[in-house]
C-alpha cells in the first residue's frame, strides 16, 4: 500500500503535489460525497460543516482523551454525529430550499458556539452538580485541541474513499437510490407512487452527517490541531463549492470537484492569497457558464448532438449552394 | 449590570442598523423571490467607502455618507446583473442563483480584504476618533449613558425607512414594483419594464445596506473586510422572524433580534448572543417558517 501510494506522489510532485496536498484533497472527495448525498435527493442542506465539526471533536475526543485507536474514534465519530443528525434531520426537513438552506445554517453556526463554550457549559453543570466551583478544562475553546497524533495514512483514505465509492454505486442500483433521485425529482409524484419521503430524506441526511464526521475525524488527525473556528460557514461553502465544480449529475462529480479544489491552490501556487477570490469565481463561474459542472454526461452529449447538427446544417447547406451553382 | 432602562436604548439603536440591512433582504426577496447572500457584502461596502473616502480622501462624512450608499447601492446592481439575471433568464432553479450570489459575496470580501492591506495595513481600519459625537451623555436621574451617534443613527435609519415606505406604496414606482412582487408577468403584460424594477430594486436594496455598513462602522468605529458577517444571519434571521418578503416584517424583526441579543448578553454573557437568536431562527423555521407575520409562501406577494 505505502509503496503505492508514494509512486503517485511521485507521480504527481511535479504538479506541486505533496503527499499532504494529496491527502487534503483526499478528505475533500469525502466531503465532496457527503454534500451529494443530500443534493442527489434534492435537499440543499448545509450541515456538513457542523456535522464535520462534531465527528472531528468525537473522534479527537476518543483518540486523544481516551487513548483509543484511530479507528475506533473513527467509528465513534460517525456515531455521535449520525445520533445527533438524526433528531436535527427530522423536524428540519420538513424546509424546501431557502428555508432548508437557512435552517441547516443556522444549525452550523449553534454547534461551533456550543463547542465554543462547551468547557463553561459543563464547568458549570459540575459546580452546580457538586456544589462547588468546578473548573473543566476539555475543548479548550477558541484555542482548540493541540497535538493530536498525526495517525491518518494516505492509504487509509484511499480505502474509505474506495468504500465509499462503491457504497455509493451500490446504492445508485438499490430501491433507496431510485428513491432518491424521485424525490429530487418530483417529490409529490415520488410520495405517491409509494415512496416515503420522509423515511428516505431523514436516511439520507444520517448518510451525509456520518460521511462529513468521518471525513471530520481524518482530517483532525492529519492537521493535529482543531478549532471550532475551521467549521463555520466558510467551510459549509468550501464543501459546496466541490459539489458546484464537479456537478451533482453523478456521483463522480462532487469528488472529482473535491480532489480539484484541494489541488488548485497548491498547483497554481500563485493563488495563496487569492484563495478566497479564486473560490467565488468558481462558484460564481461554474454556475454561470457551466451549469451541470465538469463531470456532466448529459452536458456533454447535448454539447455534442448541437455540435454535429450545427455541422450537419453547415454540410447541408455547402451542398444546397453547390447545387444552385450551376 | 445595566440598567433596563440602558438596554432598551442600547437595542433600540442596534435594531435600527439591523433593520435597515434587514429591508435590504427583505426588498429583493419579496420583488424577486430569491435569496440575496451577497447582501452582506454591499453592508461591507457602504462601511469600506465611507471610512476610505474619509480617512484616505479626507472628505466630510455629509460627503462621504451619501457618496458611500450610492457606491453600495451599484454594487448591488452590478450583483443583479453578474449573479442574478443571467440565470434568471435562463430559467434557472432558485438555488443556483443563492450559490451565485454567495460566490459573489466572496469574491467582494476578498477583494475587499486585498484592497486593505496596501490601504490600512492590515484588515482593520478605525474611523478617526472624534468625527462623530461618541462622547457618552451621562443622565445621572436614570442612570442612563447615551451616546449621541447612537441616537443620530435611530434617526437616520427611521428617515430611511420611511422614505422607503413612501417610495413603495405612495408612488408610481413603488406600485411598478408591488405589481412586479404580485406576478412578474402579469406586470409585463401590463407594460411595466420589469427589468428596470429589478434594477432599481437592487439600487435601493443596496442603498440601505450600505447606509446600514457606514453606520455600523461608526458606532463601532472599526471596519474590517469582514463585518458583513457580523450582520449576515442576524439580518437573516429578522427576515425570517418578520415573514421572508414581508418589508414591515423585517423592520419588526431587526428590533426583535436587536432586543433578543442585548438581552441575552445581560444576562447570559456575551459567548450566546447569536446561539439564542440562531436556535430561535432554527425553532421559528420549524414551527411558523412564514414568519411572526407572515402569509404562507403560496399566498406571498
Amino acid at each position: 500500500m505505502d509503496a503505492l501510494t508514494q509512486a503517485l506522489v511521485d507521480i504527481l510532485r511535479p504538479l506541486g503535489i505533496t503527499e499532504p496536498v494529496l491527502q487534503f484533497m483526499l478528505v475533500n472527495a469525502i466531503l465532496g460525497i457527503s454534500i451529494y448525498l443530500t443534493l442527489y435527493t434534492g435537499m440543499f442542506s448545509l450541515a456538513n460543516a457542523g456535522f464535520m465539526a462534531i465527528g472531528a471533536y468525537a473522534g479527537v475526543a476518543a483518540t486523544q482523551f481516551l487513548g483509543m485507536p484511530l479507528w475506533l474514534g473513527l467509528i465513534i465519530g460517525m456515531a455521535v454525529a449520525g445520533i445527533i443528525s438524526l433528531p436535527i434531520g427530522l423536524p428540519v426537513l420538513r424546509l424546501k430550499d431557502i428555508y432548508l438552506a437557512i435552517a441547516t445554517i443556522g444549525f452550523g453556526e449553534v454547534v461551533i458556539i456550543l463547542l465554543l463554550n462547551f468547557d463553561e457549559i459543563i464547568s458549570s453543570i459540575a459546580t452546580a452538580l457538586q456544589g462547588e466551583r468546578v473548573r473543566i478544562r476539555l475543548l479548550e475553546g477558541a484555542r482548540g485541541i493541540k497535538g493530536i497524533p498525526k495517525s491518518t495514512e494516505t492509504w487509509m483514505l484511499f480505502a474509505f474513499l474506495a468504500l465509499l465509492m462503491f457504497l455509493l454505486w451500490r446504492l445508485h442500483k438499490s430501491r433507496l437510490g431510485r428513491a432518491m433521485a424521485a424525490i429530487r425529482e418530483d417529490e409529490r409524484a415520488a410520495a405517491n407512487m409509494g415512496i416515503n419521503v420522509v423515511y428516505v430524506k431523514n436516511v439520507v441526511f444520517v448518510m451525509s452527517a456520518v460521511v462529513a464526521a468521518s471525513a471530520g475525524v481524518f482530517s483532525a488527525h492529519l492537521t493535529r490541531i482543531i478549532s471550532p473556528g475551521a467549521y463555520g460557514f466558510d467551510k459549509a461553502v468550501d464543501i459546496l463549492s466541490f459539489a458546484v465544480l464537479g456537478g451533482t449529475s453523478t456521483w463522480v462529480g462532487p469528488i472529482v470537484g473535491g480532489l480539484v479544489m484541494g489541488a488548485l491552490p497548491e498547483v497554481l501556487r500563485f493563488l495563496n492569497d487569492l484563495r478566497g477570490v479564486f473560490i467565488g469565481l468558481i462558484l460564481l463561474g461554474v454556475i454561470l457558464f457551466l451549469p451541470g459542472g465538469l463531470i456532466n454526461p448529459a452536458g456533454v452529449r447535448l454539447l455534442l448532438r448541437r455540435a454535429r447538427r450545427a455541422l450537419r446544417r453547415r454540410a447541408d447547406a455547402a451542398e444546397r449552394s453547390s447545387h444552385a451553382a450551376p | 449590570m445595566d440598567s433596563f432602562l440602558q438596554q432598551v436604548v442600547n437595542a433600540v439603536s442596534l435594531g435600527a442598523i439591523y433593520s435597515l440591512f434587514a429591508l435590504g433582504y427583505a426588498l429583493v426577496f419579496s420583488i424577486l423571490g430569491v435569496l440575496n447572500l451577497a447582501h452582506s457584502a454591499v453592508f461591507m461596502t457602504g462601511a469600506f467607502v465611507g471610512l476610505l473616502l474619509v480617512d484616505k480622501l479626507h472628505q466630510p462624512l455629509w460627503i462621504a455618507a451619501p457618496l458611500a450608499m450610492i457606491a453600495a447601492g451599484f454594487v448591488s446592481i452590478l450583483l443583479e446583473f453578474v449573479a442574478f439575471r443571467p440565470l434568471r433568464q435562463r430559467g434557472a432553479a432558485r438555488m443556483s442563483q443563492l450559490i451565485s450570489s454567495i460566490g459573489a459575496a466572496l469574491l467582494i470580501v476578498n477583494l475587499a480584504q486585498l484592497a486593505f492591506k496596501p490601504l490600512w495595513g492590515g484588515t482593520e481600519a478605525y474611523f478617526p476618533q472624534g468625527l462623530v459625537p461618541d462622547q457618552p451623555i451621562v443622565i445621572e436621574a436614570l442612570s442612563l449613558r447615551i451616546v449621541p451617534i447612537r441616537m443620530i443613527i435611530l434617526v437616520i435609519a427611521l428617515a430611511l425607512v420611511i422614505a422607503l415606505q413612501y417610495l413603495v406604496m405612495r408612488t408610481r414606482i413603488g406600485q411598478q414594483m408591488r405589481a412586479v412582487a404580485f406576478n412578474q408577468r402579469t406586470a409585463a403584460l401590463l407594460g411595466i419594464n420589469v427589468g428596470r424594477v429589478y434594477v432599481l430594486t437592487f439600487f435601493l436594496a443596496g442603498l440601505l445596506g450600505g447606509a446600514a455598513g457606514l453606520l455600523y462602522g461608526l458606532v463601532f468605529l472599526n471596519v474590517t473586510p469582514f463585518i458583513g458577517d457580523d450582520v449576515a444571519l442576524v439580518g437573516l434571521t429578522a427576515i425570517v422572524l418578520g415573514g421572508l418578503g414581508s418589508i414591515n416584517g423585517a423592520l419588526v424583526g431587526g428590533f426583535l433580534v436587536a432586543a433578543i441579543q442585548t438581552f441575552s448578553i445581560a444576562i447570559g454573557g456575551s459567548n450566546y448572543k447569536n446561539a439564542v437568536v440562531f436556535g430561535l431562527l432554527f425553532v421559528l423555521l420549524l414551527a411558523r417558517p412564514q414568519g411572526l407575520f407572515g402569509q404562507s409562501e403560496s399566498t406571498r406577494a
